[in-house]
């Protein structure tokens, strides 16, 4: 029948369609940077975080990133959630200690409680990154289509590793201002100095700090930051779709033998 | 009831006697499950189930949702975090009512298109079309307030380049807008009102919905041949038709599995495919974003929006014409509306007296460009307003308008439609030939596929 071709096409269409344009509404502020496809093990649908990683990523953030960004959306006692870092209940009391909060109620400063968020930091001008792995995208191929978002995620976290293992060296000047030249950046000049050289950390797992495995754990850790329940997602899609294929299955056998003796075939 | 002659729900027990004495209820269900349906209806039926789905799922996720949302400028963004990370379920929730907007808006474009070329606007069904056409309206609303709620950047500029278009509307433009956002620009009193109608409007729907489906299960539902059933008699009307219960009811429910698989692959792999990662930051009314374009499915209607600027001689001339009063930026407020309008007015601008497209070869060709303009034009809204995009646009937008405008009424004139089949049994037949009676008339007949 062409009929039913010409609307199965249809259907196609709508798809492509939907596709296509939704990667090309975010596509539309690349340009000039490169964002480099780092290799990350949350990637895909079976990917999952790696906890010693976020663990590193997570040092990293204390001892650089944290003196000028904060994380406020973050309760620091979801570092012992399972499928994130999963710390102990101790450690993360511990780690907590680490941060002088504002008490409202005391009216002074106390040390933080593992119910607390991580601080805001406002002081520096510097953007919270809570969400800064979900804030930036980057990939959008192949094609502007961003399907590969199935398999690489939105590429916030490459983005991430490839700003901070992406300075050139060069810098400039402008009113009062400098800015440093950076590959992975949109417009190529960002007024943040670099933060990472390479062995700015020691990792307590002996992992390399060279500046690349910094720039990823650190990329990691926000994307953990940023989306702290992917783990509990991609669980509850994986069996959704298995479940759903299976139910499609008997759906599929039973519409055939309940429209058989309409259509006039043996059921 | 007028309608398909069909057997009626008799109380059998007791019990049932005594409530259809005093409430119909259990009649009332039993003649909507078991309308007479026409046989011949393919896979392109299957969008109303679907949409019903969506209604469903987005209601009964929202309402949770909104259990944990604060519709304050202040914590509008940080409670979205809250029920992403605090609340048990609260991430699945939330996306698959972000993910469940994009999946309604897919369905209701096939099932508007389907009705386009299958000629289901057509008399009698025009009430059931122009409701359809309420509900989509009341859908675009919903879905642009629904994007506000979570405070990000586009939701933010998103709601500021729209509700600038009422600023347009001439004489009581600043008064509408004004209205429209509580105050002098998008704030806190947006932000409430926007939720409040964003809890309301669904509701609307469902009430429209149950208005559409009443009116169609009126003149039974349309079919790909657009032959009507036969309705002199109970066993004339059997021959053309399946009760709804359960042939497509679990026809509906299978397509609706296929469809949920790919759905619960998008929410569960890449929930923020369809999303803009600038709505992740904050909205901050000092600084723009470098593009604000709307989600997917507004994206065909803002061409059209931005296609009439000042320099295109239509809008010239209407704005000469009137004075001045019809300036660039309303008239494309007016081409927006308009391309709703036109389709919705189909069913008065098309004279064909065949109604499905499969017996109008002329029509078939120039809905096919139909759909692809459609297509060209949410790829357009994406693009900067910029050269070659802004001339294709008009030309995108321009043939939309004529092809209701011109197109349907001309063809009906100029177009020699094909043959239809006397019944509905008779199509069905020739794509199922009966058993028994397949050697004799198939040899007749067009070899069967």
């Amino acid at each position: 029948m062409i009929d039913s071709m010409f609307i199965g096409k249809l259907i196609l269409n709508f798809f492509v369609v939907l596709f296509v344009t939704a990667a090309l509404s975010f596509a539309a502020g690349g340009g000039d940077n490169y964002v480099k496809d780092y290799k990350f093990s949350f990637e895909g649908p079976l990917g999952s975080y790696d906890q010693n990683q976020l663990q590193r990523g997570l040092k990293v953030y204390t001892e650089i990133c944290s003196a000028c960004h904060g994380l406020k959306y973050v309760p620091i006692r979801t570092l012992g959630d399972e499928g994130g870092l999963g710390y102990s209940e101790d450690q993360v009391r511990a780690y907590a200690e680490n941060y002088e909060i504002f008490d409202p109620e005391l009216d002074d400063y106390r040390p933080a409680k593992p119910t607390d968020h991580f601080p805001e930091v406002v002081d520096a001008g510097a953007p919270d990154l809570s969400l800064m792995a979900k804030a930036r995208a980057g990939f959008h191929g192949p094609m502007g289509t961003g399907i590969n978002q199935f398999v690489k995620g939105i590429g916030g976290a490459e983005y991430i590793a490839s700003l901070l293992a992406g300075y050139t060296g060069e810098e400039k000047e402008e009113f009062g201002t400098v800015f440093y030249e950076n590959t992975a950046y949109p417009g190529r000049w960002i007024a943040m100095a670099p933060p990472l050289y390479g062995e700015d950390v020691d990792f307590d797992d002996g992992h390399s700090n060279e500046l690349k495995y910094e720039a990823m754990d650190v990329a990691a850790f926000l994307t953990w930051a940023a989306e702290p329940k992917m783990m509990a997602r991609k669980h509850v899609g994986f069996r959704a779709v298995l479940f759903l294929i299976l139910l499609s299955a008997l759906l599929y056998a039973t519409n055939k033998t309940l429209w058989a003796p309409i259509k006039k075939r043996s059921a | 009831m007028a309608g398909i002659p069909h057997d009626h729900y008799e109380p059998g027990s007791k019990g049932e006697k005594w409530l259809h004495r005093r409430l119909p209820i259990v009649g009332l269900l039993y003649d909507t499950i078991m309308l007479p349906t026409p046989k011949n209806l393919n896979w392109m039926w299957i969008w109303g189930a679907v949409l019903t789905f969506c209604l469903a799922l987005q209601i009964i996720t929202g309402i949770v949702l909104a259990m944990h949302y604060t519709p304050h400028v202040d914590q509008a963004f940080a409670s979205v975090e809250h029920i992403m990370r605090n609340v048990n379920g609260g991430h699945m929730l939330r996306y698959l009512h972000a993910n469940g907007a994009s999946l309604f808006f897919i369905a209701v474009y096939a099932h508007i298109f389907r009705g386009l070329y299958y000629g289901s606007y057509k008399e009698p069904r025009e009430v059931t079309w122009i409701i359809g056409m309420l509900i989509y309206v009341l859908m675009m609303a919903t879905a642009f307030m629904g994007y506000v709620l979570p405070w990000g950047q586009m939701s933010f500029w998103g709601a500021t380049v729209i509700t600038g278009l009422f600023g347009a509307v001439p004489f009581i433009g600043d008064a509408l807008q004004t209205l429209l956002l509580g105050g002098p620009a998008v704030d806190n009193a947006t932000l409430n009102r926007f939720f409040s109608l964003h809890y309301l409007l669904p509701f609307l729907i469902a009430g429209l919905v149950i208005v559409h489906i009443w009116a169609f299960h009126t003149t039974g539902n349309n079919n790909p041949t657009g032959v009507e059933v036969r309705r002199e008699s109970k066993e004339e009307a059997e021959k053309d038709t399946v009760p709804f219960w359960p042939y497509y009811i679990i026809k509906d429910v299978f397509a609706l599995a296929v469809i949920m698989v790919i759905f619960f692959a998008v929410v569960g792999f890449m929930p923020n495919y369809l999303g803009h990662p600038d709505n992740y930051i904050e909205a901050n009314p000092l600084a723009t974003p470098a593009h604000i374009v709307p989600e997917w499915y507004f994206l065909p209607f803002y061409a059209i929006l931005r296609a009439f600027t000042a320099d295109v001689w239509v809008v010239q001339i209407v704005s000469f014409l009137t004075g001045g009063i019809i300036d660039a930026k309303f008239f494309g407020v007016l081409a927006m509306f308009g391309a709703i309008l036109v389709m919705a007015i189909a069913p008065w601008l098309d004279t064909s007296s065949v109604r499905s497209a499969r017996y109008r070869p002329m029509l078939k060709l120039w809905f096919a460009i139909l759909v692809v303009d459609f297509i060209l034009l949410m790829w357009l809204g994406a693009m900067p307003a910029e050269e070659p995009y802004a001339s294709l646009s008009l030309i995108a937008s321009a043939y939309w308008f004529a092809y209701f405008l011109v197109i349907l009424p001309l063809l009906g004139v100029l177009e020699k439609p094909l043959p239809q089949p006397m019944t509905i049994e008779e199509d069905f037949n020739k794509k199922y030939p009966p058993i028994e009676a397949n050697v004799s008339s198939s040899q007749t007949e067009v070899p069967a596929e």
